[in-house]
Order: C-alpha cells, then sequence, then structure tokens
C-alpha cells in the first residue's frame, strides 16, 4: 500500500491566469457546441489548469439553439452556478443573433468569435468588446465536416479561439483535438489549424 | 496507473461501480442518470469490466433484481433519478431490511409536477425513511470515491445495509472536470471481495424474507437501529482508511471548512457546498467569522458530530435544496432535532435553488450575509425562500 | 365577470407565483402556439392517388398530425415531428419520407 497525493494544478505553467476565465459557446444542436466546451476543457487541462465543462440543457434536438460552458482557472474550480458574465462568447451560427443576446453579461474587456466570413468590421454586435471572425463553416466544409448543409464547425472555430485569446496553445489543442474529436481525428485536426491561421480581427 | 481524467459526474459514477468491481449491475434509464447505465453497459459489453448488465422493465424490477443478485452473494450495483427512485420505494426498503450491502447512485432531481429534470433534493430526502444510507457529494471526484466507500461501510459485517450515492442533476451529473480514475490494484488492496455469512445458495439451502410475528419483528428492527448507531464511527473510520491510501479527503460525515470557533455556521449539502467555500472565503476576508459544515452523510444523520459543532455559535444558517411539505427543509429540521436540549443557537432555514434554480456566488453571499446579520437582529423568519420571483430583487442584488 | 371567466382565468404572463394557477395547467393556445412541426428533418409526403383512407396513418400518429379527409390523409405540417411512423405503417405505401431542407 503506497500513499499517493495527486496535484491538480501543477506549478509549471506556460501561461499565468490572473482570475478564472469562463467561456460560453452560442450554436445549434447538431454543430458540436457542446464537444467544443468539453475540447478546450482538455486542452487547458493537459497545460495544468483546472477546468469544468457543462451544456445548458433543454428542449434536446437538432437545430435547436444550444449554450455550452467552460471555466479555466490556475486554482480549483469550485464555483457550481451557470456561467453569467463570460470573458469570452464564442458563436458558431450568425442566425442566433436575431434570436439570442450572445454578448449577454459579457465581461467589459471580453473577446467575441464570430463564424462568419465577414471581417470583423461589418459585424454589429451593439457592444465594443474586440470581435474576432473566421469562416469555420467554409473550413468545416473543405474538411469533409458535417455536410454542405450543416457543417460541423466545432474544431474549426477552436482553432480561432485559440489563436485570439491565446487560451492555450494551438499544438495542445490539436493534440487534444486528434485524441478525442468523437470522429475524423486528422481532418477536425487540420481545421483547428486553419482557422487559426485565418481568423481575423485585432 | 492512476490516470487522470475529465469526466461527468455520471460517467464517475460508472468507473467508481467498474473500480468496486460491482457484479451485477441492474438499471433503467431516466433522465439524468442514463449516461451511468450506457456507460456500465458498454463497460461491459467491451470486456473492461466483468459484471451482469441487466435489463429491466422498470426501477422496480432493477432493484428487485439488485435485491436477488445481492442476497445471491454479489456485489450489486444499480442507478436511478427522481421518479424512478420514487418507483423503487418499496424495494429500497426490502433491500434495508434484508441487511444487503447495495449500493446505488442517484441523479438529484426534482419531482413532478410540474416536470423537472434538474437538481432538487427532494427525491432522495423523500427515501430517507428506507434504511439507506446516503451521502451527497459535492464533486465528480467525490462521486467515485464514494461508490468504493459505500461498499466498504455496508459490507462491514457490523453494519450489512445499503447506501445511495447522490449527485446533483447537471451540475454534476453531466458536469465534465478532473477526476483520478485510480488502479485497479490499489482499489482490490482497499475493498475486498464481497463475501457475506449467508447467502443463496443450493447446496445449503436457507428461506429468506420470511414472515416475522409481533413477538420477533421488532428485535430485527432494534439490529437495524443498532447497526445504523455503529455508522457514524465506520464512516469516519473508512474516511480516513481511503484518505491514507488515496491521499484524498471525500468528507467523512461533515466535511468542516474553516469551522473552528465560527459565529456563524452554514450548513449545505450537495454541490452548492461547493460555490460556497468561495463565497465562506470572501466573507471571512472582509473580516466576518463565518464558516461551512457540509453535511455529506445525511443518513444516519450525524447527531453527535452537530452537537460538537453547534456548541460555541451563534447563528446556523441552514441552505436546504429541498421542500419536504411539511415545516421547511429537511436539513435544518433535523439539526434543530439533533441540537435540541443542548444548544440553543438562532437557525434559519433558507430554501434554495429548488428544480434546478441557479445558485450564484451572488445570491449564496446575499444569504450568508444576512445569516451574519441575525447576530445583532435576531431571528426574523424562521424559513425563507430564496429568489423567488417576489424576492429576486434582494437576493441577485 | 360571468362564471365561465372565473373558472378558466389563466394569467398570460405571470409575474410572480402569485399569478400562477394553484396547479400546473397552461392555458390551452400554449400548445397551439408551440408549433412543433420545427422540430422536425423529414417530411412525409402523401401520395393522394395511392392514399386508400384506410386511417391506419391517423391511428399510429403520436402527435395527431394526420387528418383522414375525404380526398386521402393530409399531414398537419406545424406540428408533425417527422417521426415517420405514418410512412412505416401505410399499407400501401403512399407516405414517403423526404428531406426537410428541400422544402423550406
Amino acid at each position: 500500500m503506497y500513499i499517493q497525493k495527486v496535484i491538480i494544478c501543477p506549478l509549471d505553467r506556460e501561461m499565468v491566469l490572473l482570475n478564472m476565465i469562463e467561456i460560453r459557446f452560442h450554436g445549434r444542436g447538431g454543430q458540436g457546441s457542446v464537444i467544443a466546451s468539453e475540447l478546450l476543457a482538455r486542452a487547458a487541462f493537459a497545460e495544468g489548469k483546472d477546468v469544468q465543462s457543462f451544456p445548458m440543457y433543454g428542449v434536446e434536438r437538432r437545430g435547436a439553439p444550444v449554450t455550452a460552458f467552460t471555466r479555466v482557472d490556475e486554482n480549483v474550480v469550485r464555483d457550481k452556478s451557470k456561467i453569467h458574465t463570460p470573458d469570452i462568447v464564442i458563436v458558431l451560427d450568425m442566425a442566433l443573433l436575431d434570436s439570442v443576446d450572445v454578448t449577454e453579461g459579457l465581461k467589459p474587456d471580453g473577446k467575441v468569435i464570430l463564424n462568419t466570413g465577414k471581417p470583423p468590421e461589418d459585424v454589429d454586435l451593439g457592444v465594443d468588446n474586440p470581435q474576432y471572425t473566421v469562416d469555420a463553416s467554409e473550413i468545416a466544409i473543405k474538411h469533409g465536416l458535417g455536410s454542405k448543409v450543416a457543417p460541423i464547425v466545432n474544431t474549426a472555430i477552436l482553432g480561432a479561439v485559440v489563436k485570439a485569446t491565446g487560451i492555450v496553445n494551438i499544438d495542445t489543442l490539436v493534440e487534444v483535438i486528434r485524441e478525442h474529436a468523437p470522429a475524423k481525428k486528422e481532418e477536425n485536426a487540420k481545421a483547428a489549424k486553419e482557422a487559426y491561421e485565418k481568423v481575423r480581427g485585432e | 496507473m492512476s490516470e487522470m481524467k475529465i469526466v461527468s459526474g455520471n460517467y464517475a459514477s460508472a468507473y467508481g461501480a467498474k473500480l468496486s468491481r460491482a457484479e451485477v449491475v441492474a438499471a433503467y434509464p431516466i433522465t439524468p442518470q442514463t449516461e451511468v447505465v450506457e456507460k456500465i453497459a458498454s463497460l461491459v459489453a467491451e470486456g473492461e469490466m466483468d459484471a451482469e448488465f441487466i435489463k429491466v422493465e422498470s426501477e422496480h424490477s432493477a432493484m428487485a433484481a439488485s435485491i436477488a443478485a445481492s442476497n445471491a452473494g454479489a456485489r450489486a450495483y444499480t442507478a436511478t433519478s427522481a421518479h424512478g427512485l420514487a418507483l423503487m420505494h418499496e424495494l429500497l426498503m426490502w433491500a434495508s431490511g434484508a441487511r444487503l450491502p447495495i449500493v446505488m447512485t442517484n441523479i438529484n432531481r426534482a419531482m413532478g409536477p410540474p416536470w423537472s429534470v434538474w437538481a432538487d433534493h427532494h427525491d432522495t430526502l423523500a427515501q430517507k425513511g428506507t434504511g439507506q444510507l446516503q451521502f451527497f457529494c459535492e464533486n465528480n471526484q467525490e462521486v467515485l470515491d464514494s461508490v468504493i466507500m459505500a461498499y466498504k461501510i455496508c459490507e462491514d459485517e457490523e453494519i450489512m445495509l445499503p447506501a445511495m450515492i447522490v449527485e446533483d442533476a447537471f451540475i454534476l451529473s453531466h458536469t465534465k472536470e478532473p477526476v483520478e480514475i485510480y488502479d485497479q490494484e490499489l482499489v482490490d488492496d482497499f475493498l475486498p471481495p464481497y463475501d457475506p455469512d449467508y447467502k443463496l445458495d443450493v447446496d445449503q439451502p436457507l428461506g429468506f424474507g420470511s414472515l416475522g410475528m409481533p413477538d420477533w419483528y421488532m428485535d430485527f428492527r432494534y439490529k437495524i437501529f443498532e447497526a445504523m448507531e455503529k455508522v457514524p464511527e465506520k464512516v469516519e473510520e473508512v474516511n480516513k482508511e481511503f484518505e491514507e491510501v488515496f491521499g484524498r479527503d471525500p468528507g467523512g460525515l461533515i466535511e468542516e471548512y474553516k469551522t473552528d470557533g465560527v459565529d456563524v455556521l452554514i450548513v449545505t449539502m450537495g454541490s452548492i457546498s461547493s460555490t460556497s467555500k468561495d463565497v465562506i472565503d470572501e466573507l471571512r476576508e472582509e473580516g466576518h467569522n463565518i464558516g461551512l459544515a457540509r453535511l455529506r452523510t445525511f443518513r444516519p444523520f450525524p447527531v453527535e458530530k452537530f452537537r460538537e459543532l453547534i456548541k460555541d455559535v451563534n447563528v446556523v444558517g441552514v441552505l436546504d435544496r429541498n421542500y419536504t411539505f411539511g415545516h421547511g427543509g429537511d436539513a435544518a429540521r433535523e439539526i434543530k432535532d439533533a441540537i435540541y436540549g443542548y444548544h440553543d443557537p438562532i437557525v434559519k432555514d433558507y430554501i434554495v435553488g429548488l428544480g434546478g434554480r441557479d445558485l450564484t456566488p451572488k445570491i449564496l453571499k446575499n444569504i450568508m450575509e444576512d445569516a451574519i446579520s441575525l447576530q445583532d437582529k435576531g431571528l426574523d423568519e424562521e424559513i425563507e425562500w430564496v429568489d423567488l420571483k417576489v424576492n429576486q430583487e434582494r437576493w441577485r442584488r | 365577470m360571468s362564471e365561465e371567466e372565473e373558472v378558466f382565468r389563466i394569467v398570460v404572463d405571470p409575474k410572480d407565483h402569485r399569478d400562477l394557477p394553484r396547479t400546473v395547467i397552461t392555458d390551452c393556445p400554449s400548445d397551439l402556439m408551440n408549433k412543433t412541426g420545427s422540430w422536425r428533418t423529414l417530411r412525409p409526403i402523401v401520395d393522394k392517388d395511392k392514399c386508400i383512407n384506410c386511417g391506419i396513418c391517423w391511428k399510429f400518429c403520436p402527435d395527431v398530425s394526420i387528418h383522414v379527409k375525404e380526398d386521402g390523409a393530409e399531414v398537419d405540417y406545424d406540428f408533425c415531428k417527422g417521426c415517420g411512423i405514418c410512412a412505416k405503417e401505410c399499407p400501401v405505401d403512399a407516405i414517403e419520407m423526404k428531406k426537410e431542407e428541400d422544402y423550406v
């Protein structure tokens, strides 16, 4: 019998987070928002952070608006409430802007990452926060993720998120996608890398 | 080798059953428990878990099959939630009366109507009189730890009672966090195989569960009372041993968080406790002498421990994520019962978070500040419902 | 206030518990307003030339979204969730499930 201690927060951290980072994903059922929140958590965990990933549940069905959340912290994440004031908002489907207030509670210095072919200055969300855009749908279709009508954009948008926020290293994300993407691992990894290069803003 | 994995509370439950080498799993799916059953079914199908997985047609049958398995000397595990647990009610009583150490996970979910699949402790607390030990978990790691520990406690020859591991719907069941999945050998060292004194055996036929005439029934009940009285000590003992082996303290009967010499004691159960600890830290930094007691073992109720803990406290603020149709919530009532005739602090019962209503750090801070204010102004209301539509402004400000 | 109004009084936009009815009821139009047809990914198309008006699809439809008229079965696309049970049960194969996206 031996005694073993597990340290959740190792000290060899690459990036110092002063506060907990809270991320909110807005998508539609079938686009992979929940998996995205989980993959991002896995990547941050791989870099020694404590993490939490959870979806908001309502009526589950393809096409319905979906919200998913990720928390990342240097310290143990104890807060088990929902995320009301995110640091980062990620929009997987621009059509949601009509029905969902995606910037609700967004912190003054928070960032928004949007899946659209438009440059950031052409998107008006009514807030002054920095905006980043990437055509994740096009990238997903190019790599054969989902169908033309309903591309699965989660891994592509994550590549853009990583570039825009520096929350994790892109190599860590790609490695996590290769290990944990439910299907088409290599294609998903490539989509993330391509979006990382193509994201626009700031 | 032990391994850190990012898993949901439901998967943590399933891995707990696997590591405990549960031999029979009979379960029926219900939201939000379904993933427990799915995961175990796939672990069995892939040959990673050596268990008999029985598909049943209801929760009543799930517990019936677990009872039969346990009676035959197998380690039995099941899981359910809310209405499924209510349907099991009769057999929960049978499991304890028959002294079978079946361990189950109940995912706390509100009872309908109105239909709800979200977190609420009513389902579990409605079964508090069925002879099940009840352990409320704060995070996913504790869910896994508690399943393993529960077998160790329940299968002790002095105890031999069933247990429920309780996790909050969605807040734990569907939230993914880092969880250490222990090395199987380590768990095997901690938890020996289940070997009851008597079991169903064709070579040595015995009759189980027969009639108890009035001249004997009461004595069988007394034996359960005796066993229940021994549980608190056993919980602390197993908890200590667990910490020695796995390097982690799941919390025993009551987890005391900064409770030394406090004036105000907050009592919570389940996942609320985790968020509350951040708030306690904040209030202590602001100079308030406040601490948190996380009520982990609800059955049997840790009466002695509360008497000790509340000895010098001025105010006890109890957060009840349940309303069980009596006078307020269950935890506050049982605490008052425990300290009656011993201590006389102000005890205020806050009814919170029913049907999954979110408990933000802000709301929790307002509750705790309200409890602190009672030291000067005295008890205003015995029971207060927090964050109702009519008083949301006050609690969310 | 007439007696009828008193019995069925339901506050459409309740503010707090005082506006709620004693039991969990919703005003009837709420189900009519919740057009669950938007959940559909496959759309049943009835070939009225083949339909023999047997009513089997009406009997099996779990959403009560099929009405059998003089000239054959008619689907209420406001509420049909596109499960395809009707197409499966039709004895003369008069119902075909087609991709919803071709119709919107």
